[in-house]
Order: structure tokens, then C-alpha cells, then sequence
């Protein structure tokens, strides 16, 4: 018995270490960090997401997503991340800080999300992104055949038409065997707006002072490889 | 030799095996049955159920149109569910009976004010069962290993404070003036998880931390829920019925204190190394990696532990139920902690990090090594607690057959089709599509590794129930065992 004020130190320390070393003195040394104002653009960067952006992110949380797609680009030559055009550089610390809870995620069954806002673009002219979003939500056969992304089509109501169509009805996006009958439109509901937002949201494009910093050009040697490789194609 | 005071004898001369210490476990034995029944019956039913919803997110990888209307049985609820429910329904039910049934022997101390304790097992089973219904309805919170939504976890965590208070008052009232190694595993764990869940609870959930701080407290938890919280009480069970049930010392006392204070050291700076490659300090990814390696320490000294003290008596895994699943256990402790240690170097990460052989090495941890060591744990108490034996030695026979084939066609399966998805991944030249595509076999696989595992559970189930229900013979109590033990020792010390 006497020993077991010793063995209860021993294992206070041993939490107390690493209790000290990873959360504590990162919460010291960047649990603050702030968002860089841009004097050029007049903006401070990450930009807060818009409300509706914000409301997608909560269906994104209670969907799960995260279970199956990161959101961090790791640098370039560790992975192919970059290669595959998931973002132009690494993600940092800073690109969070505006997120009440960080979805970096630890599995990619499906790609990485973090700028899939570059690839999948609205612009005043088209809605093109928002359009491939839900085709892709509602069933991922349509857009990514062969892919194990299971349908969505609960956040979409099959509804009938009374008086003029919905001017947000996906209806003419699906394909012929999606269609319902006659009479009746898709729409998605409010939660599937509000995740397409997000999605369309998602975008580290800004560089950052320490983005330059952690870019490292590719080695000569392995470019050299590379190329060879290609050559030998 | 055999008889239940022998591990006491083995350790201190001056106890020895007489009948007023085997008339004082019994009675230890029986304060624990309330508490002890409760947590076992509620720790098989989450079982059952966590494996349910496995198989339903296990099709769902190969076949998602497979219930894909249902919006509370998507694969991000269903799989979240499964992992909630087989962590914090199954292991940790398990885990606590264990403890408590362990803590209350090796203190020889009776446990006191069973009523208490009784209600707060049922919290905590309450409080679990708020979290899943909260996951499948859309309360997730999203962080790996912390999914139950806030409204679920200060029940948890005030049913888990009572049930950690009463494992240490019972050492604290024991009459045993040794602490054996088992113990300082199990003080060690009840410290611990508190401590982890409650800075995780508020830097993550009720203030939570500024961006990526947030994942390294994610994954200063999960991680450690793992190595300082299933570890300990695993290799507590372990370090007791190894040498219990073979009626003989553990190989070595100083290996045992080595491998306890290197674990202690090393393992809680480990987490950080599901972060490799990601938006935090590289310093601590460093540290983690570093720490990763150093659980090689630990393991190895461990391993020689368990494994020398088995050599020898290799023929009591032919009558021993018990035995076979907690040296299976302790082999897989062997194999995934040596594979962990691999898979935190930077340039096997790269590979590995984000695919299936991660999933494949997690289930090789809690199920080939920990599910499978309370199983072992199991068939050894209950039959102490309710003074009866087990019904079927067949349907033991069945339960640890395709539990142990199935999990690993299970970690062979998905390891293989990980490290395809990982080398194709990190290849730009082959679209993303296909790599996703050239996994749905191995997905296929292990769905059928799933299946056989659940024909396992039930077995156990069957067993379990049927000898809650089944009448106490008086006089009969012989041990269930496979065969008839070709030795009077082996036979009487397999009980």
C-alpha cells in the first residue's frame, strides 16, 4: 500500500507530459492566431463563410462527410495531393480559424474536399457548380458512375407541380431514368441549398505568408525522374 | 496450485492457499455479481447491436444504393453509430466489469454499497444509448471518437466518475498489501480517461479551441483512448489470467514494471500521428512520430512477458476457453502495436494515412487484441459470479473459431485493399474513380469477414443468455472446457 502514492505520481506525470506538451503549449503558441488583413484587397483572409454556407456546414457535420473525405492538402511531394488539383498549395493552421469545428477527417473513401469550391464554380452567368452539387448529391451514380458515395436523395422532395414549376426544381438536371412521373418535380429541400453553399464555399486559394514559406520546390533529381518516367510512357 | 489464492502465492511466500481465502473470494466474487451482471448483459446486447450496424455500413461501402433512402441509416451515421456503440456500449461495459471484478480480487476487498454503483452502470448505458439515438438522428458532433452529442456526455461522465470511485475505494479498502501489476493498470486507466475526456469535452465541444488546436486535442484523445484507457485494462486481464489460469508466475516482475512505465511514458505523445502531413506544427508531428516508435519499448518487453510465460504450455490451449482467447488477444497486442509504430514513419504514412489499412489495423487493436481478451475475460468470471458453468463447450468452440478466422480474413482483406488505395492514390496518373473502384472488392471481402464474425456474436449471446437462465445444479462444477485436460493440474488449474 505504501507504494501507491508513488505509482500515482508516476502516472499523473506521465499524463501531465504530453497533456502539457501537445495541448497546452499549442494553445499557447498558436490558439490565437489571427485572420491576415490584405491592404490591397481590403479584405482579411480566411473570409468568414456566408450564413447559408454556414447552415450547409451543419448538415455536413450531421451527415457525416467527414468519415469519408479530408479536408487538408498535404505539401507537395508528400502524396499526390496537388497532383490530383485538391489545392494549389499546402493547407496551414491559418486557413481554420474561422471554423467552429475543424473537419480535417482521416479517410479518403472519396477525395479531398478542401478546395473543391475551385472545381465546382457558380458564376453570375451559370450555375454550373451548384447544378453538378446536386446531381452529384442525388444519386453519385449520375455524375461519378462507379463511385461508392451513397445517394442523398432524402435532402430532395419529389413533389407535385401545382400552378407555375419551381424555379429551383432539379428536375431537367436528372437523368431520364430519375425522372418522376408526370406532374411532379424534385426540389431539394433547404438542407441540400444550404450544403451545396457550403461546398461551393470551400476554397484556400488566398497565400498566406507562411504558405510561401512551407512550399518547397521539387527536388531537381526528382523531377528529373519524373520526367523520365513520362518519357518512358 | 490452482487453486484461486495461487497468484497471491506466487508473488508473496507469505500467502499461502488455504480454504478461509478461497471461502474469501467467493464472497468477493459474489458482492460483485449486481454490478458485474448488469455491466456483462448490457456489454453483449451493444455488441450485438454495434455489429448490426456494422454490417449495415460494412454493404453499404460496396453496394451504397443498400438502404440508401433512409436518411438516419446514411453510411456517415450508420458507421459512427457502429463505432459508438462496440467503444462505449461494448468495450467500455466490459472493461469496467473487468475492472471492477479484477480491482476487487487482487485488493481482496469486498466491494461496498452495491446500489450505487449499480445506478451508475445504468446511467452510463443510459447515457450511451442517448448518444447513438442522438448520432442517428443527426446530433453527431463530428469529432472522431466524440460523436455523442453534448446533451449525452455529462451523464457519461458523472456515471463514469462514480464506477472509477468505486473500483478505487475497493483498492483503497482491500486487505492486500501488494499491488500486483494488474492493478497499477487498472489505477492508471481510471486516472487517466477522465482526465482525457473531460479537457476534450471543453476544448473541442463546450469552448471550443481555435482552429487546428481542435485536431490535436481530437487526436490527443482518441488516441489515447486507446493506449491509456483499452490497453491498460487489456493487458491487465492479460497480466491476471495468463499466469491464473496456467497456474504460474508471470515470466518476469521487472519486465512487467518496465513495460508499464515505458507504455505510460510513450503512448500519450503518440496521437499526434494521425496528423502527419497535416496543417499543425511539424514539431509535434515529429514528437509523435517519435513517440510512436518508442511504443516499440513497451510492446517488446511486454510480448517477452506474456509470450515466455507461455511457452511451455501451449498444451492447456487445447482445454482452456479462456486461455485461447487471451493469448490470441495477446498476440494480436504484439502484431498491432508493432504495426502502429510502423505506420507513424513519415514515409510509410504517406501510403497508409486516409485509406482502409488504417481501418484494418484499428480492428486489429479493439477487436483482435481487446475484444477478444474480454471475451477470454468473460468466460472466466461469470462462471465465479454465478456459481454455474457454462452450458455449451460447442457453441465456445463456434464463438472463438469464427471470431478468430473471421477477424483475420477481416484485417488481411482490408490491409491489402488499403495499401492498393494507398499506393494508387499517391500515383496522379490513375484517376481517383478507379482507385475508389479497385477497392470495392476488398470492400466485398470484408463483408463477409463481418458475417462471420456475427455468427461468432451470436453464438456468444446464445451461450450467455442460456446460462443467465439456466437452473444452478448443486454439486456440479466442473469447468467447461473444450476436451477433458490430459492432466489433473491442467484440468483443475483451467478453471
Amino acid at each position: 500500500m505504501n507504494r501507491a502514492p508513488l505509482i500515482f505520481l508516476g502516472i499523473f506525470f506521465a499524463l501531465a507530459f504530453s497533456w502539457t506538451g501537445i495541448v497546452l503549449v499549442n494553445q499557447i503558441s498558436y490558439g490565437d492566431l489571427t485572420p491576415v488583413y490584405d491592404e490591397n484587397d481590403g479584405i482579411a483572409y480566411p473570409q468568414a463563410l456566408p450564413g447559408i454556407a454556414q447552415q450547409g456546414r451543419l448538415v455536413y457535420q450531421d451527415l457525416g462527410c467527414v468519415y469519408c473525405h479530408t479536408q487538408q492538402v498535404r505539401r507537395p511531394g508528400f502524396g499526390a495531393d496537388i497532383e490530383r488539383g485538391w489545392g494549389e498549395r499546402q493547407s496551414v493552421a491559418r486557413d481554420y480559424i474561422r471554423e467552429p469545428r475543424v473537419f480535417l477527417g482521416s479517410m479518403r473513401t472519396g477525395p479531398d474536399l478542401r478546395n473543391v469550391g475551385t472545381r465546382y464554380v457558380d458564376t453570375p452567368t451559370s450555375k454550373a457548380g451548384s447544378e453538378w452539387h446536386h446531381r452529384h448529391l442525388y444519386d453519385p451514380q449520375i455524375t461519378s458512375p462507379g463511385s461508392n458515395m451513397p445517394p442523398f436523395k432524402f435532402l430532395y422532395e419529389t413533389r407535385k407541380i401545382v400552378g407555375e414549376p419551381s424555379v429551383n426544381a432539379i428536375t431537367h438536371l436528372l437523368p431520364e431514368q430519375y425522372q418522376p412521373e408526370a406532374g411532379y418535380e424534385v426540389v431539394p429541400t433547404k438542407r441540400a441549398e444550404s450544403l451545396v453553399a457550403y461546398l461551393l464555399s470551400l476554397k484556400d486559394t488566398y497565400a498566406y505568408p507562411e504558405t510561401n514559406n512551407v512550399y518547397v520546390e521539387p527536388a531537381p533529381e526528382e523531377t528529373k525522374a519524373a520526367g523520365q518516367k513520362e518519357e518512358s510512357k | 496450485m490452482a487453486n484461486p489464492s495461487s497468484l497471491a502465492a506466487s508473488l508473496s511466500p507469505e500467502a499461502s492457499p488455504d480454504l478461509v481465502k478461497r471461502a474469501e473470494l467467493s464472497e468477493i466474487d459474489a458482492s460483485t455479481k449486481a454490478p458485474a451482471i448488469f455491466l456483462l448483459g448490457s456489454s453483449v446486447l451493444w455488441l450485438l447491436l454495434g455489429t448490426v450496424f456494422a454490417l449495415i455500413a460494412s454493404f453499404k461501402m460496396h453496394s451504397p444504393n443498400f438502404l440508401g433512402d433512409y436518411e438516419w441509416l446514411t453510411f456517415g451515421r450508420i458507421r459512427t453509430a457502429h463505432l459508438n456503440a462496440v467503444v462505449y456500449g461494448w468495450s467500455v461495459n466490459a472493461s469496467f466489469a473487468v475492472a471492477i471484478w479484477l480491482m476487487a480480487r487482487l485488493a481482496r476487498g469486498v466491494l461496498r454499497h452495491t446500489g450505487l454503483l449499480f445506478t451508475a452502470t445504468v446511467f452510463w448505458n443510459l447515457g450511451v444509448t442517448i448518444g447513438i439515438a442522438g448520432i442517428l438522428l443527426g446530433d453527431s458532433t463530428s469529432i472522431e471518437w466524440l460523436e455523442f452529442p453534448p446533451y449525452a456526455t455529462p451523464l457519461l461522465f458523472v456515471a463514469y466518475a462514480l464506477i472509477g470511485a468505486w473500483a478505487i475505494i475497493t483498492f483503497r479498502f482491500g486487505k492486500s498489501n501488494h499491488i500486483y501489476v494488474s492493478q497499477w493498470y487498472i489505477l492508471a486507466a481510471l486516472f487517466w480517461f477522465p482526465w482525457l475526456y473531460s479537457v476534450a469535452q471543453i476544448m473541442m465541444i463546450f469552448s471550443p479551441a481555435r482552429g487546428t488546436v481542435q485536431s490535436l486535442v481530437n487526436w490527443w484523445f482518441a488516441h489515447n483512448v486507446l493506449g491509456l484507457w483499452f490497453t491498460p485494462i487489456g493487458l491487465a486481464a492479460v497480466y491476471y489470467f495468463l499466469p491464473k489460469v496456467l497456474g504460474k508466475p508471470i515470466h518476469s516482475y521487472y519486465l512487467s514494471v518496465l513495460g508499464f512505465w515505458s507504455l505510460a511514458i510513450f503512448y500519450n505523445w503518440a496521437g499526434v500521428h494521425h496528423l502527419i502531413g497535416g496543417p499543425v506544427p511539424v514539431w509535434v508531428q515529429s514528437a509523435g512520430i517519435a513517440a510512436s516508435f518508442m511504443m516499440v519499448v513497451p510492446v517488446v518487453v511486454t510480448a517477452i512477458n506474456h509470450h515466455m510465460t507461455m511457452v511451455g504450455s501451449f498444451g492447456a490451449l487445447k482445454t482452456s476457453p479462456t486461455l485461447r482467447f487471451i493469448v490470441f488477444g495477446a498476440v494480436s497486442y504484439t502484431l498491432a502495436s508493432l504495426q502502429g509504430s510502423s505506420m507513424a514513419l513519415r514515409s510509410w504514412n504517406e501510403v497508409t494515412h486516409f485509406t482502409h489499412y488504417t481501418v484494418g489495423h484499428s480492428h486489429l487493436g479493439m477487436y483482435a487484441f481487446f475484444t477478444m481478451v474480454m471475451f477470454g475475460a468473460i468466460y472466466y468470471i461469470l462462471p465465479r459470479i454465478l456459481l454455474k458453468e457454462w452450458p455449451s463447450a460447442p457453441l465456445i468452440s463456434v464463438h472463438f473459431w469464427t471470431t478468430a478466422v473471421g477477424v483475420i480474413f477481416y484485417v488481411v482483406a482490408i490491409s491489402v485493399g488499403g495499401l492498393k488505395q494507398g499506393f494508387e492514390m499517391n500515383n496522379a496518373d490513375i484517376p481517383f474513380i478507379e482507385t475508389v473502384k479497385n477497392t470495392i472488392i476488398y470492400l466485398e471481402l470484408r463483408s463477409y469477414a463481418g458475417v462471420l464474425m456475427t455468427v461468432g456474436h451470436i453464438a456468444f449471446a446464445v451461450n450467455f443468455t442460456w446460462m443467465l437462465a439456466k437452473r444452478r445444479k448443486a454439486g456440479a462444477t466442473a469447468p467447461t472446457l473444450f476436451r477433458t485436460g490430459p492432466e489433473i493440474e491442467l484440468e483443475a488449474s483451467a478453471r
